[in-house]
């Protein structure tokens, strides 16, 4: 591998990006012209203006990665994030392990989803969807700036250095490959919520028809979010050789808030689109989310933080997002004050009703969304008022946010048993009744299976079983299940809309992750100690011997790997390996932690010092039900997979009906 | 209930319970949250036992010393003042004498600091970002040398 074969294709790369300014500048200007002007042939200028600007993006985005895949050491960015050793996975993967990486990632990613709006949204009335891909393009044209003047991934250094500066070793690991792409797939995706949301205040009208265009950009964003959330939690826990799955670092609260409010989005949408109540809280909420999706990548990308995610150390990009975020936030904010009381309020509504059990939903997860924002801030406004140094812990989370959550939860299960308008809350807790029943019996089972634990504990178990049952009672009810013969009620429960479905996944994949919180909290076990060979330490239910250190050699690594021998009433059931690795290229050392599954639970060996004689620190946990946490992060992320496919919201209806529409009528410039 | 009605007892809900939140924060913000100091501050404003504080300073070379059931004991110095660190656990990956270290605990009756945390960041010159802030101040530390 050498640097500089090919100079062309790497300058390739930063003309496609400067053109793709000046195409996202026109699509923002061009469109919105049209819209005052009532000019359809303006206004069609944002779909083709959109597709070019992906391809473009897309075209510099393959450039950056084809540089890192033949170790092109004339670009700055490989010589500094890449090593010609690496395997090629983390070659790929390391383009978005980095600062300016991770921007393109970002533009990549935003213009996707202006293109898939433009190519699924003919449906749309042609003056909302010129206004939202304008918007778009707006966003877009802010990060092209940023990146061409502070984040140029393109930049050479001469002379070529023969070899490069290695990867970041914590990020040579698959998660690292997937993580990025799907967070960035959910945060960026909230940015069409948002230019929905300021298309409709700059038109003054919204109606139900409006959320039921954005529910699914919603929907599609949220389920990415979670995946990738889900998949960050799991790659620290095993990368970092801690034993955390979630540390309320900043980095974390990040992508968490957007989260939040997302969640909080999804169910008022659903109000609006049903009801036609809550429009100017739902568009309000659409501006929020994107808003802390910004101020994440603030957060996260300008280095305000120390963290290991923060790569950036250069203030000048701090104050340009700062500049990013001030204007949109502050821009769609004013905006809304101006416009929003415009917007007609919607129907009427019951406080014990569906409407009012999504309202309860909103109200806390927005408020449960400050108390992360507070924390999260609090400790960078206090240093820059008074100088003092403070961190907010998982102690403070826990006491708010924690405590903020369990009227939540409680609550979920009744929300789907309340009709709409005027609901039923005695019936809606007398079909509860046998979910809740069994809840507390498998609590007390579990309770009893751990011999231990204050009466606190089973009534979280409990909480975590009954948001399950209530799950699945909410679709028993609903098919007419014990109501009538199974034979009526089958082809009623398989008839059922995908969302229902979708929601039941949902809520009940929500308690399986407070299941597993809540059994890793009171039930994990901890020991750390010194082992000489042939020691054997016991930990839930497994003896864990180790069996001493062998030196292993990796691709672009060295190994001290220890030996763990696994056994049950004596019997030898596995072996588990944890190494001390360092990385040769940028003598790193790193922990490898030895992880074992067991059914849903996890005995995790993590490797310590070499003490005298022979004998190494080790650290032993056993994580009863830890698999639960992610799993239900899957089962709520297949959730908004299946709501997806419900026919009302179906992507592809919309396509169908454009194909309706192209062929009645010649469509000019959309044509690609 | 009437419309005005209704929506009065959404807003007083809604009220009441952000004011519940509020001071659901207020509260967690007077208990759980640490100050960071570094071992001179220590010495001319002792905090008291059982405060949970995190400290900062580089590591003492030579200081670093494992004693029995996988204890640590090392110090923790900015030029000015030294702290004795105790510690039962992993240490971190990059941990090493002469390098920046943040440590969360307690002074415990014995004097000693009793560390439950302690962090060494994944870089090979990083310095947690309160200790470099500090000893570039006082002139102890320059900033990054390599590269």
């Amino acid at each position: 591998m050498g640097g500089g074969d090919e100079p062309v294709t790497v300058e390739l790369g930063l003309f496609s990006l400067i053109l793709a300014l000046a195409v996202a500048s026109v699509t923002f200007v061009v469109p919105a012209i049209g819209v005052r002007r009532n000019n359809p042939q303006l206004m069609s200028v944002a779909v083709s203006g959109t597709l070019t600007l992906f391809a473009l993006v897309a075209t510099s985005f393959g450039v950056l990665i084809r540089s890192h895949l033949v170790s092109d050491f004339s670009v700055r960015n490989v010589w500094e994030n890449s090593h010609s050793l690496m395997p090629l996975i983390y070659k790929f993967s390391g383009v978005w392990g980095n600062h300016e990486g991770s921007m393109m990632l970002w533009l990549l990613i935003l213009t996707l989803f202006s293109a898939l709006v433009a190519a699924f949204s003919r449906n749309l009335p042609d003056d909302l969807r010129a206004n939202v891909l304008s918007i778009q393009a707006l966003i877009a044209t802010a990060f092209l700036f940023f990146i061409l003047f502070t984040s140029n991934p393109f930049l050479r250094i001469f002379p070529v250095p023969g070899e490069g500066q290695d990867l970041n070793p914590i990020l040579q690991d698959f998660g690292l490959a997937i993580h990025p792409p799907l967070l960035y797939l959910g945060y960026v995706g909230f940015s069409v919520c948002f230019s929905f949301a300021v298309a409709a205040l700059i038109s003054g009208r919204i109606d139900a028809a409006w959320a039921l265009w954005v529910r699914p950009w919603a929907l599609l964003a949220w389920l990415f979010l979670t995946a990738g959330i889900a998949m960050g939690s799991y790659w620290a826990y095993y990368e970092l050789g801690w034993g955390g799955w979630w540390f309320w670092d900043p980095v974390e609260n990040a992508s968490f808030m957007p989260w939040l409010a997302g969640t909080a989005l999804l169910h008022s949408a659903l109000v609006m689109e049903k009801r036609e109540a809550l429009k100017i809280w739902t568009v309000l909420l659409s501006i929020l989310t994107f808003s802390l999706s910004l101020l994440g990548t603030f957060l996260v990308r300008s280095g305000v933080l120390t963290s290991v995610h923060a790569f950036a150390t250069d203030p000048t990009r701090g104050i340009f997002i700062l500049a990013i975020l001030a204007f949109f936030v502050g821009g769609s904010l004013a905006l809304f004050a101006f416009r929003a009381p415009l917007l007609r309020a919607g129907g009427l509504f019951s406080p014990i009703s569906r409407e009012g059990a999504l309202v309860f939903n909103n109200l806390i997860l927005t408020v449960a969304t400050g108390t992360v924002l507070t924390g999260t801030l609090y400790p960078l406004v206090l240093e820059t008022l008074t100088g003092d140094k403070i961190s907010v812990g998982p102690p403070f989370f826990n006491m708010t946010f924690g405590v903020l959550m369990i009227p939540l939860l409680l609550a979920v299960p009744f929300g789907p048993m309340l009709s709409w308008k005027r609901g039923d809350l005695k019936a809606a807790g007398e079909r509860l009744m046998v979910a809740a029943a069994l809840a507390l019996v498998l609590a007390a089972g579990f309770i009893y299976y751990h011999s231990r634990g204050p009466v606190l504990a089973g009534l979280a178990i409990a909480l975590a079983f009954f948001l399950m049952f209530g799950a699945a009672s909410d679709l028993w009810f609903r098919s007419g299940f014990g109501r009538m013969p199974l034979a009526r009620a089958w082809p009623r429960f398989v008839g059922l809309p995908r969302s229902a479905f979708g929601t039941a996944l949902a809520h009940f994949g929500l308690g399986v992750t407070v299941l597993g919180i809540v059994a890793v909290s009171l039930y994990e076990t901890e020991a750390v100690l010194e082992m000489a060979p042939g020691m054997s330490v016991d930990a839930g239910g497994y003896t864990v011997t180790f069996d001493g250190i062998t030196p292993v050699r990796g691709a672009n690594y060295v190994d001290e790997r220890g030996t763990f021998l696994i056994t049950r009433d004596g019997r030898p059931v596995t072996e588990s390996f944890s190494a001390k690795r360092v990385y040769l290229a940028s003598n790193m050392p790193t922990t490898e932690a030895g992880i074992s599954t067991f059914g849903l639970s996890q005995l995790y060996v993590s490797l310590g010092d070499e003490r005298a004689d022979g004998a190494w620190v080790v650290r032993v946990w056993w994580k009863p039900f830890i698999l639960c946490i992610w799993l239900g992060g899957v089962a709520m992320a297949l959730g908004g997979v299946v709501s997806l496919t419900d026919r009302r919201l179906r992507v592809g209806a919309p396509e169908r009906s454009r194909k309706r529409r192209m062929d009645a009528t010649a469509h000019a410039g959309a044509a690609e | 209930m009437n419309r005005k009605q209704k929506r009065l007892t959404v807003i007083a809900g809604g009220v009441g319970f952000i004011a519940v939140a509020v001071l659901l924060v207020l509260f967690a913000l007077s208990r759980s949250v640490s100050y960071f100091y570094m071992p001179s501050d220590l010495a001319e404003k002792p905090v008291g036992e059982g405060t949970r504080i995190r400290l900062g300073g580089l590591v003492e070379v030579g200081s670093i010393k494992r004693v029995e059931n996988s204890n640590v004991l090392f110090t923790v110095t900015d030029g000015a003042g030294a702290v004795e660190v105790r510690y039962a656990g992993i240490l971190p990956d990059l941990f090493r004498e002469g390098q920046g270290v943040v440590t969360e605990g307690r002074f415990g009756r014995d004097g000693a600091f009793h560390a439950d945390t302690v962090l060494a960041k994944h870089d090979e010159n990083y310095m947690p970002k309160e200790v470099a802030d500090r000893l570039k101040e006082d002139g102890v530390w320059e900033g990054e040398t390599s590269q």
